[in-house]
């Protein structure tokens, strides 16, 4: 057996493809469909068989999220161990998976304070400064300078999680894969449980008491007694329950629908803002 | 207010270029200082375009989606307001008075735009079971549609009527339970991605993991870079101190099989 090889144009595509990160960015997954879709072309290079076919695109079209600009290395590393899994190096699922998780905390962590709060406000104010003034050469060369890093960091991150994910793989020895498995899974978990916090929003403000002390009225409310005992308690349980009820083989489209009636309902009723 | 059909056309081709730019934040065609332009171009008055573009651009110069966060949304506001500001003969700073709300009220679009969008997802998961690239492709693709349009018609309504008071009764006309009810639920939904993640990993025994980094992220304010630094540590930590790795380079010939029945033969071994 020949041994399965991404091609330059291979990872040129999946560069282009990238550009297109977000198009199907959507709340229940984000960028779910995105990341199969930038792994298209590897996984028609890596694997012949339909079964294997289906798998890979199975365990890409899970949720992720990362900053647009930042996707590169992620992929590029990502695609190196559908390579080495192609070729028979003995990586598991859940292993890709976890490493992928694991990457995009640090690189939103890395990607947002770089292209949202540095390139882009340097770029845009400069822009702008020659806007005010009337000159067309704000907004182009805003529009230039901006997509030109953007594209370099896509391309060359890319390449460069792509090396960097095979010497990664070769070097493994012995029960190393167990322990990176291992170790990955605790990184994207840890990541997962700050994600809970940081990125859903439950807020109950519902009055339980009003206390007025010398003219200050002092309003509790069901927010409030929650996030003295756990911020963000709500978003825990839920995510559980959610889990609970996935593993129970209740569809992910139904748990959306009731999301959306729980929404709607308690927002009417003013026990959720 | 007459505008020519050609004009009404280029605007809303420019809509869904600008609808599409804002979810892919790749290009930024729906950031004032490009939109305005644009737009100012397209009816004939490239300068005031510029100007506008850039004084909205140092207002919306913090407008930036991280994570799920959604922040006002630019395309529709530079757009709308160009249009009031070049065809209305409004001021720049009546332009920025209008652009404000409509930022808002596009927002609660894009949030529906996105909530729209899970059904290419679900019918990716379809096609991926036939493993069919092609229609995996055009489920990515063709949800950029959706953000086109949500662009691209309040765009041609106001191109064809030019009334800031249409758009505003547009969007009154629908009820608030719906658009603040939507808005609360596309706070809780992202659960159901990390729900899945949790399930795939499937690492029961690690899950104490999971509850750390809520528990970290919940009493403190440190970035992701700290929590994927943590995480690493924590990683790195676990590996090196767990007997199960270090017997194995003792007595290869023990190694594999379920991590739990390892757990339970250790447990076994102390009793």
């Amino acid at each position: 057996m020949s041994e399965k090889k991404l091609t330059k144009k291979d990872r040129v595509n999946m560069f282009l493809r990238t550009n297109l990160q977000q198009a199907s960015f959507n709340y229940e997954r984000m960028h779910g469909l995105g990341m199969a879709f930038d792994m298209v072309p590897a996984i028609k290079r890596l694997y012949d068989t339909k079964e294997e076919r289906v798998a890979a695109l199975k365990r890409h079209l899970t949720f992720f999220n990362v900053t647009p600009g930042a996707v590169g290395p992620v992929l590029g590393v990502t695609a190196a161990l559908e390579e080495s899994k192609a070729n028979g190096a003995d990586i598991d699922e859940s292993t890709i998976g976890s490493i992928k998780v694991g990457l995009m905390g640090p690189f939103c962590g890395v990607g947002d304070p770089i292209f949202w709060g540095t390139l882009r406000p340097i770029t845009a104010a400069i822009g702008a400064s020659l806007a005010l003034g009337g000159s067309l050469l704000g907004p182009v060369l805003f529009f230039l300078a901006f997509n030109l890093v953007r594209m370099a960091a896509l391309y060359f991150g890319l390449e460069f999680g792509y090396q960097k994910g095979l010497d990664f793989v070769k070097h493994l020895a012995g029960n190393m894969l167990q322990k990176v498995t291992e170790g990955a899974s605790i990184l994207g978990l840890f990541v997962m449980g700050a994600l809970v916090s940081k990125w859903t929003t439950i807020n109950v403000p519902l009055v339980v008491s009003k206390v007025t002390t010398d003219g200050a009225t002092t309003i509790t409310t069901v927010q409030d007694i929650l996030d003295q005992l756990l911020p963000g308690i709500l978003a825990l349980i839920l995510t559980l329950v959610v889990s609970k009820l996935l593993k129970k083989n209740v569809s992910p489209i139904a748990i959306i629908f009731i999301l959306f009636a729980v929404g709607i309902v308690g927002y009417g009723l003013g026990i959720l803002a | 207010m007459g505008l020519s059909t050609v004009q009404i056309i280029g605007l809303v081709l420019f809509g869904c270029i600008a609808g599409m730019g804002s979810v892919l934040d790749s290009f930024q065609t729906h950031r004032p200082l490009i939109a305005c332009t644009v737009v100012g171009f397209i009816l004939g008055d490239v300068q005031t375009g510029v100007i506008l573009g850039g004084t909205l651009e140092m207002i919306a110069l913090g407008w930036m989606n991280i994570g799920a966060a959604q922040s006002p949304d630019s395309a529709l506001a530079s757009i709308i307001s160009t249009i009031l500001v070049i065809v209305g003969k409004q001021s720049i700073s009546a332009g920025i008075a209008i652009a404000l709300p409509v930022a808002v009220a596009g927002q609660v679009l894009t949030v529906f735009a996105r909530t729209v969008t899970i059904f290419f997802q679900h019918a990716a998961d379809k096609y991926a079971e036939e493993a069919n690239f092609k229609m995996i492709d055009v489920c990515h693709v063709t949800a950029l549609v959706v953000q086109a349009l949500r662009v691209a018609i309040p765009t041609f309504l106001v191109a064809a009527v030019v009334s800031p008071t249409g758009v505003q009764t547009l969007l009154d006309s629908i009820p608030e339970v719906i658009t603040g009810g939507l808005t609360v639920a596309g706070g809780m939904i992202v659960v159901v991605g990390y729900a899945m993640v949790l399930n795939m990993m499937g690492a029961k025994y690690l899950m104490p993991f999971f509850f750390l980094g809520f528990v970290i992220a919940a009493f403190t304010d440190f970035n992701l870079v700290a929590f994927g630094i943590m995480g690493a540590v924590f990683a790195i930590i676990y590996v090196q101190l767990n007997p199960k790795f270090a017997e194995v380079k003792a007595a290869p010939a023990v190694a594999s099989g379920p991590a739990g029945d390892d757990l339970d033969d250790e447990l076994d071994d102390e009793l």
